[in-house]
């Protein structure tokens, strides 16, 4: 779990994570924004449904995988949160026949 | 001579390993010489469908062999878990050719027709069915599918972990692996063969040539042809994603594990292995007509790759007329001609002859100038 | 600087594109721009700076001396670079790169949603290191997190580790992040030192050149300030322990014969940083061994060029030689450049250079002496507990690679066949460098003769859609459609 250092100006961003309001500050990642919201497990692993949670921050590790509105498998940390967000922690493999379909190619 | 051996494959891939599973299954002492971690090896880089469906136009009985094969596949697959511990996840639901246009949607027709009006080739049944009735059983189908051709004879396995379960089961039949043994020449002797390479030498009562590709090289040391050249294929491979499809398509399969593979291109460029995005984009964007909810999920990897691909697309299989006890296997499907090779080829090679109804896969039959 | 968020505002081809705006790609931008270039700077993160000056134009950290001195050099680096005439498309990625004839280089990139392939002349892949692996028992447990990422949600957030935090392994970087830490009021219960009391013995010959170097000054400073901090050295072994909700509740560590358990909500782990090979590695350059550094990295010459013509890896990513190296080593990729171009002749090209050089290798001098101080233990990058998971994404244990590699298996590429190892979503950043290792260890043979992945494009993800949505071709036709 992350605090914020008393200095930093006012999270002023509205976003959901799992169903709970919380906010953050513009110009931080979604998985900032996680984490300062006391998110401390993201998601279950596909394969032995182990519990994971961001590590490296930089964009290398591929564990903060989050659904961002609806898709799967998401990069948390090199995500900028924006307002209204809605952000769910993923429990196994990523569900295809529960996303809206992407526009298709031409 | 004293043999190390009493049969020595040549090749660690699929083919190689099949054969060498059969083999120790039988009871024969067999070693095995294979390349290292950096080899061609088209068995790492297969689609993993254990396929029937239209195989065989110009060559009837390579339709039977390949259905063969696929019977046999669930026994072998139950064989190789017995004594591998390893599940390769055989399923053989059926599978789809997925046409995008009525002009495609003919051509496949047409194409099944075409093969089972050759004589002698196996009469199974095959559904033709159109948009509705393929979005019935398939129902991620998008509006581009015109129609498609289903036949229960198909399916698919993990191939990973059927290299792996067939690599664990030699060892444990007590096949000699030799990683990092490439093999530089073979010499025939009185009562066997000699086989180099930098490593060393090893002398063997038979051989069997199982290379990929370098059959082309090998198959003349001892009197036999193998006229088998790269064709490049391109792979793309999905990230990990809950079930959705439930059959197999010719170029689209989701795996056990919950990624997707897109492939099934065919180019002839040599050995060139560069991954190019004209054809990997047409195979997405197919992929995606074909499944309009592939288009958001994440691509882990694309690859390219050689097939081993002899002139007429066929297998040969072949003993050696001058050195007898030297035989060559070779062919593009080692996934789905896994089961054949080691329930039959082996057994055939076992017994030092190979039975009258596989001579047509000789490669006598391939009109090329005699090399060596 | 002209910044670009849209596919579309992309040209169809750059005299150079570079990809990372840390200290490298940044001074590599000016000095082509400079040299009358056109200069794309693709980068992945929103802003300019890499990690090193991660959120350096916007952090929230009001007090600057939490950050510390040397995270304000960057400031002058970002300035110079939004001076000058590149284009930067930030949130950008590069996930596709290959020489493409007389054209130069056809690169894939992501932007504002969207993807497209643009040429280049010359590359300039400035994509600087990653924490090296620290497969411990534990490691994938959620408090557990790299000690680079701690400082990362600092700089760039202003977020601080709440709780009991533990800091463990080596390096320069831990004091560095022991020190912010300490400095914005994290609680820092212990700080576990891995590196080996016998290190001092083994740097002892490269003192000459790190005393030439700036880094003693840099390194005092530190190690007063993160002392402050309760550190435990000749630390042996670690373990990172789960409570009853499955997230991390406990460090246990060996010091000498004895076992401690620290309960804690945070475990930040680090042992040096590593080149981010995977580029590099996927497009074929060569790449060797290095002991000292103990990891794969590209083989570079003079002007940071590659063995493949018109590809440069200056920074990091060409070898660990710190921030400040990584900015020269930019400017001498971009006159390399420039010259290959005929922007520059050579004369030009070497009497710009010349004083930037001599300072590079000043700075390089000094690596070799920290690269031996900090050489992590083989303990914690060879994992002996046969549980330990060494591949996070596809779950793959120290003792199955050890399992396989006994029944014939004898490189990486072969064992991701066996085992996935190194197949799922980070391709093998986590794993690459401990199954090299691994592995050498297992057959009792060199890093350099077991070899690494081969790795392979996207080497960031993009979707199946977006693959779609680039051109075809006849040819492509002819060899899909059947």
């Amino acid at each position: 779990m992350f605090r914020r250092l008393p200095e930093s100006d006012t999270a002023t961003l509205r976003f959901k994570i799992d169903g709970r309001p919380a906010t953050g500050r513009a110009g931080e990642s979604v998985a900032a924004a996680m984490l300062a919201a006391g998110v401390v497990t993201c998601r279950t692993t596909p394969i032995g449904g182990q519990k994971r949670a961001p590590y490296c921050l930089m964009g290398v590790c591929f564990e903060c995988l989050v659904t961002i509105d609806g898709i799967g498998n998401r990069q948390a940390c090199l995500i900028p949160l924006t307002e209204g967000m809605d952000i769910r922690s993923q429990d196994g493999a990523r569900d295809m026949a529960g996303e809206p379909v992407t526009e298709a190619a031409p | 001579m004293k043999h190390e051996a009493d049969i020595t494959v040549i090749g660690g891939g699929l083919v190689g390993t099949a054969i060498a599973f059969g083999l120790a299954q039988d009871g024969a002492r067999v070693m095995m010489l294979d390349e290292g971690d950096i080899a061609r090896r088209a068995s790492r880089a297969n689609f993993a469908l254990v396929w029937v469906q239209a195989k065989g136009i110009g060559m009837p009985e390579y339709a039977t062999w390949s259905k063969v094969s696929a019977d046999g596949w669930a026994e072998f697959a139950e064989m190789l878990a017995d004594v591998s511990d390893i599940d390769v996840a055989f399923e053989r639901p059926g599978g789809f050719m997925m046409c995008l246009s009525e002009a495609e949607m003919e051509a496949r027709v047409r194409g099944m027709k075409v093969l089972q009006a050759q004589p002698g080739a196996p009469l199974y049944p095959y559904e033709i069915l159109d948009h509705a009735q393929t979005k019935k059983r398939m129902p991620a189908i998008g509006p581009d599918v015109v129609g498609s051709v289903y036949c229960d004879l198909d399916g698919h396995v993990n191939s990973l972990r059927l290299f792996r379960a067939l690599h664990v089961a030699i060892a444990r039949l007590g096949v000699s692996y030799r990683p990092e043994h490439a093999v530089e020449a073979i010499v025939p002797e009185k009562d066997g063969f000699r086989i180099r390479g930098p490593w060393g030498e090893v002398a063997t009562g038979r051989v069997v040539i199982a290379a990929g590709l370098d059959n082309a090289r090998l198959a003349p040391m001892v009197g036999l042809l193998a006229p088998v050249v790269p064709s490049k294929g391109q792979i793309i491979v999905t990230e990990k994603a809950a079930r959705f499809l439930d059959y197999p398509v010719s170029t689209v399969r989701q795996t056990d594990e919950g990624g997707v593979m897109v492939g099934d291109s065919q180019e002839d460029l040599g050995f060139d292995t560069q991954v190019t995005y004209p054809v990997i984009s047409l195979m997405a964007q197919r992929a995606v007509r074909m499944f309009p909810a592939l288009a958001g999920l994440n691509v882990v990897r694309t690859w390219s790759a050689s097939r081993v691909m002899s002139p007429d697309g066929f297998p040969i299989y072949e003993q050696s007329r001058q050195f007898p006890g030297a035989f060559v296997a070779t062919c593009h499907s080692g996934v789905t001609l896994a089961a054949a090779h080691a329930l039959r080829l082996a057994i055939y090679i076992q017994d030092g002859r190979l039975p009258e109804q596989m001579a047509c896969f000789s490669a006598r039959r391939l009109n090329v100038p005699q090399a060596a | 600087m002209k910044r670009l968020a849209n596919v579309v505002e992309l040209a169809a081809s750059y005299d150079l594109a570079i990809i990372g705006a840390g200290p490298a790609g940044m001074s590599a931008a000016v000095t082509a721009a400079e040299a009358g270039l056109s200069v794309l700077v693709l980068d992945e993160n929103g802003a300019p700076g890499g990690q090193i000056y991660r959120g350096i134009t916007g952090t929230p950290v009001k007090r600057r001396e939490i950050l510390g001195a040397e995270f304000w050099r960057g400031e002058e680096i970002v300035a110079g670079f939004e001076r000058c005439e590149a284009s930067y498309a930030p949130h950008a990625t590069a996930w596709s790169l290959a020489p493409d004839g007389s054209k130069g280089f056809e690169i894939g990139v992501s932007l504002g949603g969207a993807v497209r392939h643009i040429h280049a002349s010359e590359v300039i892949a400035a994509t600087g290191a990653h924490e090296r692996p620290f497969p411990i028992p534990g490691w994938t447990l959620p408090g557990v997190m790299t000690a680079g990422a701690a400082q990362i949600a600092l700089k760039a957030n202003a977020l601080v580790p709440d709780g009991r935090v533990v800091i463990a392994g080596c390096g320069p970087l831990l004091f560095l992040v022991t020190a912010q830490l300490l400095a914005a009021g994290a609680n820092i219960v212990a700080v576990l030192d891995t590196a080996e009391p016998g290190n001092w013995r083994r740097a002892l010959p490269h003192l000459p050149g790190f005393l030439r170097s700036p880094y003693l000054m840099k390194g005092l400073r530190l190690l007063l300030k993160a002392r402050r901090a309760n550190f435990i050295s000749r630390v042996t072994a670690l373990r990172a322990e789960a409570g009853d909700d499955g997230c991390l509740a406990r460090v246990a560590h060996t010091r000498g014969s004895t076992e401690t358990t620290l309960a804690c909500d945070t475990l930040l782990l680090h042992q040096g940083v590593v080149p981010n090979i995977n580029l590099a590695n996927a497009v074929g350059c060569e790449q060797d061994w290095d002991d000292g550094q103990l990891s794969f990295v590209p083989r570079i010459d003079d002007w940071m060029q590659t063995s493949i013509p018109g590809l440069s890896i200056p920074g990091d990513g060409g070898g660990i030689r710190g921030a400040e190296a990584a900015a020269l080593g930019g400017t001498l990729a971009a006159l390399g450049a420039a010259a290959r171009l005929g922007r520059l002749s050579q004369d030009e090209r070497n009497q710009r250079a010349a004083p930037v050089r001599a300072e590079f290798e000043r700075l390089s001098a000094g690596r070799a002496f920290l690269d031996a101080l900090y050489r992590p233990p083989k303990a914690f990058r060879v994992p002996a507990e046969a549980e330990t998971i060494v591949c996070r994404c596809e779950e793959v244990t120290a003792g199955e690679i050890r399992e396989v590699v006994a029944g014939g298996v004898t490189g990486p590429n072969q064992l991701k066949v066996f085992l996935r190892c190194g197949m799922g979503p980070c391709q093998g950043r986590q794993c690459g460098l401990t199954v090299t290792e691994l592995m050498a260890d297992a057959r009792g043979v060199s890093a350099e003769a077991i070899g690494s992945y081969h790795l392979r494009p996207p080497f960031k993800p993009v979707t199946l859609g977006e693959l779609a949505s680039l051109p075809s071709n006849d040819a492509a036709v002819k060899a899909v459609v059947r």
